[in-house]
């Protein structure tokens, strides 16, 4: 059953963050989703421009694709869809994003209980083991979404 | 306070004025304003804004608290940032003002509040350190 929820959401992941008007203003993209975990990327947007003598990406870029990649991985972390809402997000930047280049964030659920996500992401270049910046966060699911209680009805019926 | 090297540091990040950022006064205070703009919506069925709008707004106005108390002509770096939500942001116009709760030669911790329509009842805190250029 998990299995189907987590195909379901490879079907819906790409049309959800589409969906977003923020994500879609800075340019973020589904990559990959899976039980507890997720994958989106930001290509070099010079919109999002932190610095315009460096042209390094503000920070706020970066912290909000790690925001959206532990949102979609919280859903996923879950058995039924439910949405969920970031109740604190903590964010390292240990280094400036190279400029020109796209930043992929990789976001886990290290603990999931009943109504609390716990979330660790991690966003990088190409090299995971030099990250731009590292989050943890929690998130809370705050109500089975409609369309996910009409999916899922005949699970709990 | 200086207004104008804000204004231009506010210039040259792109990121700012796609959030739609202005600087601007309350009761006298420096306050920075998000007016409400549709591409900085997070969830259209609530409706509220996106969470990372709003960290990025705060953000904004820790480093525009710093260029305004330092005469740097680089800026802050941030080093870490820790956000809190405390309630969905609505459609409506969003301020921030951030406060230096210490500032050494090297870092600088900040924390900032943003608010809708009350301050008392803000909708996110964030606090953070923040690496300064050395001075010139």
């Amino acid at each position: 059953m998990a299995d189907d929820y987590i195909k379901k959401l490879w079907e819906i992941a790409p049309a959800i963050t589409d969906a977003v008007p923020h994500s879609k203003k800075l340019g973020i993209r589904f990559v990959a989703i899976d039980k507890g975990r997720s994958t989106l990327s930001l290509p070099y947007n010079p919109d999002l421009i932190g610095d315009t003598e460096t042209r390094v990406l503000h920070g706020g870029a970066v912290s909000t694709l790690l925001d959206q990649a532990c949102g979609l991985a919280a859903v996923a972390s879950f058995d039924i869809p439910k949405s969920c809402a970031t109740l604190n997000l903590s964010i390292d930047y240990m280094r400036a994003a190279v400029p020109g280049q796209t930043i992929i964030a990789t976001a886990e659920c290290y603990k999931a209980t009943k109504h609390i996500a716990f979330m660790r992401a991690i966003a990088y270049e190409t090299d995971e083991e030099d990250p731009i910046a590292v989050a943890q966060a929690t998130f809370m699911a705050t109500q089975n979404t409609a369309a996910g209680n009409d999916a899922f009805k005949k699970d709990t019926a | 306070m200086d207004s104008a090297a804000l204004k231009r540091t506010l210039a040259r990040m792109p990121y700012a004025q796609s959030l739609g950022v202005k600087p601007t006064e309350i009761d006298g205070v420096f306050t920075l304003l998000m007016p409400y703009i549709e591409s900085n919506i997070g969830n259209f069925s609530l409706p509220a804004l996106h969470g990372g709008a709003i960290s990025g707004f705060m953000e904004i106005a820790a480093i525009s608290q710093l260029i305004l108390s330092t005469d740097h002509a680089s800026l802050p770096k941030p080093i870490g940032i820790n956000v809190d939500y405390l309630r969905k942001g609505d459609l409506k116009p969003t301020f921030a003002r951030a406060k230096i709760f210490k500032q050494g030669s090297r870092i600088a911790n900040v924390h900032v509040r943003a608010w809708q329509e009350d301050y008392d009842d803000p909708i996110a805190t964030m606090h953070g350190n923040y690496l300064l250029p050395k001075a010139e």
